[in-house]
């Protein structure tokens, strides 16, 4: 459960965020594919993950690895932290009997406006599978709430 | 993005495609909160802001669907009754891959941009812009194409809800 309360004043540049480990299983991979809506066979079917992909096995769809990012990102932030952009790169792929790892950093910090940009990473093993920078509105203080900003106010 | 070089090689049909707004859809059902206590449990999401009424009443002035579900919204139910021919999520994605030629795919990048917040209830409209088609390229997978798509999302206010960039992949495999 996510207790945290961040706001930008304790955040700095090159802060690390705590890593979080994660056991994959096949459930993993088919209960994220399904909470996406994703039916492609890839994603369930090891036969063909293996024989027509050429994976090694089923693997975890693209769109489940950014609720798991955006779960890493507000488990550090609470609540308030209200995600603007993420961008990921996929460089290989996350089977059954995994362990992936999510690490990250803080690569920036706009204080007057309430910003963070965070570098992370998921790895397995000493693998980095997917690379992600994420733009992050964080409250100034204790009274702000990111979710209230629109307009020019929002700027992700 | 989207000033990737195009390939010099494309079909007349293919090119006619790049900028377009095309496949503009509504989503099939209103948002609703059961995909988002399935979403937060595929990932063991336990931010209040999901689960807590009263913290998501303080904070957003009711529910909200996580921002990383956008596209969620928009895949097809996997039946239909009187659909002959499944319908496919990122059909640019899928007509590339067929008109080049190319049966297999991968995602290698994903940029999501997220505007105003996804309430139960609303209705969603996309629509997906071909943005650049590369020269055919080898890579460990085999030989094929890199293409940039934009989604854009839109909720039933006109609001911008969100825009997706999708780096794709299509390729034949390398004989073994």
């Amino acid at each position: 459960m996510s207790e945290a309360n961040l706001t930008i004043q304790d955040v700095k540049e090159g802060d690390a965020l705590p890593e979080l480990s994660v056991d994959v299983t096949a459930t993993t991979i088919v209960l994220g594919a399904l909470a996406t809506r994703d039916w492609r066979p890839m994603h369930h079917d090891y036969d063909f993950a293996v024989n027509r992909n050429g994976t090694r096995n089923i693997f975890l769809n693209t769109p489940n690895q950014a609720a798991w990012f955006e779960r890493y990102v507000t488990d550090w932030t609470g609540p308030k932290g209200r995600l603007g952009r993420i961008k990921f790169r996929m460089k290989d792929s996350v089977f059954p009997d995994d362990t992936m790892v999510f690490h990250g950093s803080v690569a920036g910090v706009d204080a007057e406006a309430g910003w963070v940009d965070l570098e992370m990473e998921l790895t397995v093993g000493d693998k980095v599978v997917t690379g992600c920078t994420a733009r992050m509105a964080l409250p100034k203080d204790g009274d702000d709430n990111p979710w209230s900003r629109t307009g020019n106010d929002w700027k992700p | 993005m989207g000033a990737a070089k195009n390939a010099e090689d494309l079909s007349a049909e293919v090119e006619g495609w790049l900028g377009k707004e095309r496949y503009v859809e509504t989503t099939t059902f209103p948002i609703e909160m059961g995909y988002v206590y399935t979403s937060c449990a595929s990932v063991e999401n336990g931010n209040p802001l999901f689960w807590d009424e009263q913290v998501a009443g303080e904070l957003t002035g009711g529910p909200i669907a996580p921002p990383s579900m956008l596209s969620a919204w928009f895949r097809p139910h996997h039946w239909v009754p009187n659909q002959t021919e499944q319908s496919l999520p990122l059909q640019v994605h899928f007509d590339l891959k067929d008109r080049l030629g190319l049966p297999e795919a991968v995602m290698t990048d994903n940029t999501i941009v997220f505007g105003v917040p996804v309430r139960p209830g609303d209705v969603l409209t996309t629509c997906q812009v071909l943005h650049s088609v590369s020269a055919l390229k080898e890579t460990k997978l085999g030989t094929g194409r890199f293409w940039e798509i934009e989604v854009r999302y839109t909720n039933q206010n006109g609001e911008l809800v969100g825009t997706e960039w999708y780096t794709g992949y299509g390729y034949k495999r390398t004989a073994s």
